[in-house]
């Protein structure tokens, strides 16, 4: 009796949740991850541990970066305010167990999108927010300007746990040439120990390689080879398995993308909600229901835009105007000769 | 089981068949045939023996140190006195980590460049990118080492041979200088008849480029192991003495004067009547601190030596995802480590330990 009582009621407040409540906060509910930052009133983002123009925090503890602004896009998005974020400053062995055990949210650390970190290990990859590919740094002064150049004995710094220390061997290996790996935890080591003479060469990203040539004793002194030897799609990864999360994280990046490609910017973005073009209008919430499907409202990706900017700004204000990467090359837009594409907002 | 359905729910399997794939990441310094081409089981042993190898040396040297360090601060000469125990404030009072680092970019920056770098006992040179030293190149050194360990056991009956006669017939044989003779003749003997062969190879130094250089040949020692040896028997040696000062205090003042007062000499006062009864009182805690030597050997990390922590739960766990898998395996291993050594040194406390009458 007191059985089917007690389910009766449950049925009846099902009903009733499913009722009250429109497909908007369906999919808060659905998504645990998106719950939890709402109540805690931030978003947790793992970044590096000071990489210039990618996550670098200054000396008042404010982060900057093109990884940082996925970050705060999220933010602007689910809480309205692109400050509203904490950021846990990681290295690259920590970084995916501090994701998959649920210390932080959002993983934007110049991390490489590959098959088996996608596939294998719990992580979901949402997108690309730089191309970019393994090269190598020597001194100047050993008159080394190819690869080519490279010699049996030759020893070479970088850290751990990357695919860095994956396409060093691949690489040396095609080319028959006995190396000394030299891999220390940290990016500060790395550089340190190369600085001072430990190795002939430091070999990473070449984003990275650019970056960390800004914290050098003598940055003038270092070539970044012309070489290229990997891909290395960098973006930004959520936990696998809460998908509502993994499509905010995902379109806050394609809206500051697409928002460059249609000319809207952080100074316009209010100005184009009369815009003739509808794809820019469902760009900053004027037109169509664009929130709904993520639990969210019809501003959130005006917000981004007008919070954080667009793809280009962001790339201008940490990469370009800091002198690290100056030439955009293949994160340059589809439309302007570059691979950025991404699929449209509707 | 709550870690079972967290899990799968993210998608994470639980095994440990990813022992058997390739690791595909080469490894700077291994004691065994190592390449990216070889399993992960290989290169947790690679790690597993690097760690070893710095835990035996650091070990070794520290109890050496510890020692005189310990004898030292019991001196009655102020110099020496005072200078043994500013040594002993000073190094366990700076954290170790601290101590990793300075003596490693310390040691970088003040070692030379290898084109630089002086001819030291005519056969090696200490520079940037280690020390480069003449390497033994053998030809059959089985055989040399089967010589050996029956050299070993004809000294073990020989000398139960020599106790036995002297208990039975007093007579006394010059045991050490005959086992001497044994270890040295036998493994010698396989030189002439065994085919065994050494010679020694130099290490040479090779240019790179126009201004980097290495060297080849010979055998290569990196850095990190030194300044990673350093550090540890640094650090460890001041707790050590620590033991060795108090044991020999706490042996009774009165055994000392009446040790003297029958005629032996101060360094037969030390080795035959205190430091007997010393090292019951400095064993056990001394174990301890060679423990800690061995898990402090795992801030290897931070400078690039490759032990286990660095290979296999840092390198191999990023590369796996493996990480309850390896964590478990990596715990496991250092809780053996730690109880081998407390064994044997419980076992030694034992044997050395005066056997009540
Ligand atoms: N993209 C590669 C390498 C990433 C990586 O860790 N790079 C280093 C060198 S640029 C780095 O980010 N260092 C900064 C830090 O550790 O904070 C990967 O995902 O494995």
């Amino acid at each position: 009796m007191f059985k089917y009582l007690k389910q009766l009621t449950s049925l009846v407040a099902m009903v009733a949740v499913l009722f009250t409540f429109s497909t908007e906060s369906m999919a808060a509910k659905k998504s645990k991850t998106l719950k939890n930052t709402q109540k805690k009133g931030f978003v947790r983002c793992g970044v590096s541990q000071g990489l210039p123009g990618f996550s670098n925090a200054d000396a008042a503890g404010n982060w900057t970066g093109v990884d940082v602004d996925v970050c705060r896009a999220v933010a602007a998005a689910v809480l309205g305010d692109a400050n509203k974020v904490k950021f846990t400053p990681l290295s690259a062995k920590e970084r995916f167990t501090a994701l998959t055990s649920g210390e932080i949210d959002i993983l934007s650390r110049n991390t490489t999108w590959t098959l088996s970190r996608d596939a294998d290990i719990g992580l979901t990859f949402v997108g690309v927010n730089f191309y970019d590919g393994q090269g190598f740094m020597v001194r100047k002064s050993s008159g080394i300007t190819s690869t080519s150049q490279f010699k049996d004995g030759i020893s070479a710094c970088t850290n751990i746990g990357t695919t860095t220390e994956l396409n060093m061997r691949d690489f040396f290996n095609s080319k028959g040439i006995s190396y000394t790996p030299v891999a220390f935890e940290k990016a500060d080591e790395v550089v340190a120990a190369y600085d001072a003479g430990r190795c002939d060469t430091y070999t990473t990203d070449k984003s990275g390689l650019a970056a960390q040539r800004t914290k050098m004793s003598n940055p003038d002194e270092h070539i970044v080879l012309p070489e290229t030897i990997s891909k290395e799609p960098l973006g930004p990864v959520v936990r696998q398995g809460d998908s509502v999360w993994e499509d905010i994280v995902r379109w806050s990046l394609n809206t500051m993308i697409e928002a460059e490609e249609y000319g809207v910017t952080s100074a316009n973005a209010d100005m184009m909600k009369t815009s003739e073009n509808p794809q820019i209008k469902r760009l900053v919430g004027a037109e169509g229901e664009m929130g709904a499907a993520f639990g969210l409202d019809n501003e959130w990706n005006l917000r981004i835009i007008k919070q954080v900017g667009n793809y280009g700004e962001s790339y201008k204000r940490n990469i370009a105007d800091t002198g690290i990467l100056p030439d955009r090359g293949p994160n340059e837009l589809w439309t302007k000769g570059g691979i950025l594409y991404v699929p449209p907002s509707r | 089981m709550n870690a079972q359905v967290n899990m799968d729910n993210r998608g994470i399997e639980f095994g440990f068949g990813f022992l058997s794939q390739e690791a595909s990441f080469d490894i700077q310094f291994s004691l065994i045939d190592y390449d990216g081409s070889r399993s992960y089981a290989r290169a947790y042993l690679v790690g597993l023996l690097n760690t070893l190898l710095v835990s035996f040396i650091g070990i070794i040297l520290c109890t050496i140190l510890g020692v005189i360090i310990g004898v030292a601060r019991l001196s009655p000469n102020y110099l020496i006195n005072k200078t043994a125990s500013f040594y002993v404030e000073f190094f366990r009072n700076v954290p170790l980590l601290l101590q990793i680092f300075f003596w490693y970019f310390a040691a970088l920056r003040a070692l030379p460049m290898p084109e630089d770098a002086p001819l030291i006992f005519g056969s090696s040179y200490m520079t940037i990118k280690g020390l480069y030293t003449i390497a033994p190149v053998w030809n059959n050194f089985d055989v040399f080492f089967i010589a050996l360990i029956i050299a070993l056991i004809v000294i073990y009956f020989f000398n139960k041979f020599a106790k036995r006669k002297q208990e039975e017939e007093g007579k006394q044989y010059p045991k050490f200088f005959i086992s001497l003779g044994i270890f040295i003749v036998i493994p010698a003997l396989t030189f002439i008849v065994g085919g065994v062969d050494l010679s020694w190879s130099f290490p040479e130094l090779k240019q790179l480029a126009k201004t980097s250089f290495t060297y080849e040949g010979g055998l290569g020692i990196p850095p990190e192991l030194i300044a990673l040896t350093l550090a540890l028997t640094l650090y460890t040696a001041t707790f050590i003495a620590e033991n060795v000062r108090a044991g020999i205090q706490g042996v009774g003042k009165g055994q000392k004067e009446a040790a003297a007062s029958i005629g032996l000499t101060p360094s037969q006062v030390l080795k035959l009547v205190i430091m007997p009864q010393a090292l019951r009182i400095i064993i056990p805690p001394t174990t301890n601190q060679y423990l800690n030597l061995t898990k402090n050997s795992s801030l290897a990390a931070a400078i690039a030596y490759p032990d286990l922590v660095l290979v296999f739960a840092g390198t191999a766990m990023m590369q796996t995802g493996r990480a309850i898998e390896i964590v478990a395996i990596t715990m496991a291993t250092y809780l053996s480590i730690s109880l081998t050594i407390s064994v044997f040194m419980n076992w030694y406390n034992k044997r050395i330990a005066i056997q009540e009458k």
